[in-house]
């Protein structure tokens, strides 16, 4: 048996179903996150990977299922909880979702403007932004506009905006999709740091094979809505389902 | 059978957008007074909203004021009645001409606006990212912006009102020689605070309605680009019609209260 099995995830999803219509998307999905660790979930476009992931945090209502995010289960849960509960997850979304009518500083501040109390410490939202700008090498852009920015250092100030709370679970919903391969890597790389550096706990989404193999501890390859298949990198990439292997081929 | 079949669906649909759509006032009316207050948001749009119209308000009176007296100058002219040009032009602008037509201009201006750029925050999931930061959109993004159009559509008109008297004061001026302190006197005399109060209570629903309908088709649009545009074009052509729908129940409620 795994010696994780016994450790108490940071975030646990029970028996998740999903519908829209008549389209079942979420069969039963189970999911266990451990402190520190890095969780990869695969799956074909329209598999229900970004579904889920927005029931993570709220955004979609689930038909029926528990979610336990730190030991309280937000489907349950009141507004006024769950927003607080919020500044525990980073997010970052598949296309960056800058807001682009504020510059990169006002897009770091955003976050801070109700919940500076949640900070151990709070220097001033100068210096928070300063730092999450450092974290991801974009101090310089400080006064720019989204707009003025490349699809890289868009991903990389969102990047920072997801840390700036300082959370301690972070989701990535596709974090190199759209991105050229040597952008995808400083992306991969950066992603190795934040975890090192705050030694957080990491969801990513992802169908990029090299993204799950460089940062992945553990992985889930959720098919038609049901967790297909769940092992480390190596065991995946070695099975002999030919499900599984279609991942992994090219 | 399946025109009827149609039709029912799309009534349907009709009286179900407009059921959202009173659920999503309700939710306004909610938050509008509940803390925290987004005041520094609302300044912004309040500047966006009025002082970026302003221009366009001032032409489109102006010329409403020149265009009116020139058309209506020949006609009064026949049956000697050029005397109660300056009455009729502030009656017919002040109650009724002037707030219509400026509320249709911003229905246009800052209605599409609200209703593209909200939308094109829908799709891009800046509202989510908004959520998953622990921030209420709805109040930031929603709450401020129709308070904004509802305090700053009655300024927008009384401006919009006041320039149009200018320009048809102008008209008369030159065509026929009536002084313009004469002309204002005889504005003034012909206004009744009868006239001024239903038309500015009537505005402050004008913008209300401007800033809920572009604000509610930005907020729930889909389907990519296509849905940004649709919920611009749409936003437009709801409240358009409600623009009638509230200066008919207004002038109806009016008539009760100050018999016009």
């Amino acid at each position: 048996m795994n010696s994780k099995a016994n450790i108490k995830p940071v975030l646990e999803l029970k028996n998740l179903h999903k519908s829209f219509g008549d389209n079942h998307v979420l069969k039963g999905f189970n999911l266990k996150l451990i402190e520190g660790e890095n969780l990869v979930i695969m799956g074909k476009s329209g598999s229900g990977k970004s579904v889920m992931v927005k029931c993570l945090v709220g955004l979609i209502q689930p038909d029926s299922g528990s979610i336990t995010i730190k030991d309280q289960d937000i489907t349950t849960m009141g507004q006024k909880e769950l927003d607080l509960l919020r500044t525990e997850i980073g997010f970052l979304f598949q296309g960056s979702a800058l807001y682009d009518s504020m510059t990169v500083r006002e897009n770091l501040e955003f976050p801070l403007r109700r919940h500076k109390d949640k900070i151990e410490n709070f220097q001033g939202t100068e210096v928070l932004v300063k730092e999450a700008l450092e974290n991801v090498g974009l101090a310089h852009a400080i006064d720019l506009m989204p707009a003025e920015l490349s699809g890289g250092m868009q991903r990389r100030v969102a990047m920072a905006r997801a840390l700036i709370l300082k959370p301690k679970i972070i989701m990535y919903d596709e974090p190199t999709t759209g991105l050229d391969p040597i952008t995808a890597k400083e992306i991969i790389q950066l992603m190795r740091n934040i975890q090192k550096k705050y030694n957080t706990s990491s969801l990513i989404i992802t169908h990029d094979v090299d993204c799950a193999r460089v940062i992945s501890n553990r992985m889930i390859l959720l098919v038609d809505g049901i967790n297909y298949a769940e092992g480390t990198f190596g065991e995946l990439s070695n099975s002999e389902d030919p499900q599984v292997q279609a991942f992994f081929k090219n | 059978m399946n025109g009827t079949n149609a039709l029912l669906t799309r009534t349907k649909s009709f009286f179900a957008e407009i059921g959202d759509m009173t659920l999503f006032a309700g939710r306004f009316f909610r938050e509008v007074f509940s803390p925290p207050f987004e005041f520094k948001e609302l300044l912004r749009q309040c500047y966006n909203m009025g002082n970026r119209s302003l221009l366009l308000v001032g032409v489109t009176g102006f010329i409403l004021g020149l265009v009116f007296t020139l058309q209506s100058r020949p006609t009064l002219m026949q049956f000697g009645a050029e005397s109660w040009m300056p009455s009729m032009v502030s009656l017919s602008i002040v109650r009724e001409i002037g707030p219509v037509i400026i509320a249709l201009i911003c229905a246009g201006r800052i209605g599409s606006g609200i209703g593209a750029e909200l939308g094109s925050m829908r799709v891009t999931e800046q509202i989510d990212a908004m959520e998953v930061s622990g921030t209420n959109p709805f109040k930031y993004l929603v709450v401020t912006r129709i308070a904004a159009t509802t305090l700053m559509l009655p300024l927008l008109i009384i401006m919009g009102d006041a320039i149009a008297l200018l320009g048809s004061a102008i008209i008369e001026n030159l065509k026929g020689d009536v002084s313009y302190l004469l002309y204002f006197n005889q504005v003034f005399d012909a206004l009744k605070f009868g006239d001024i109060i239903p038309a500015t209570i009537k505005s402050v629903f004008f913008g209300f309605a401007i800033g809920l309908v572009g604000c509610y088709k930005g907020y729930y649009c889909s389907k990519g680009t296509v849905g940004v545009g649709e919920a611009s074009n749409s936003a437009v052509v709801y409240i358009s019609m409600l623009l009638f729908v509230i200066d008919f129940i207004a002038v109806f409620v009016t008539d009760i209260f100050f018999e016009i």
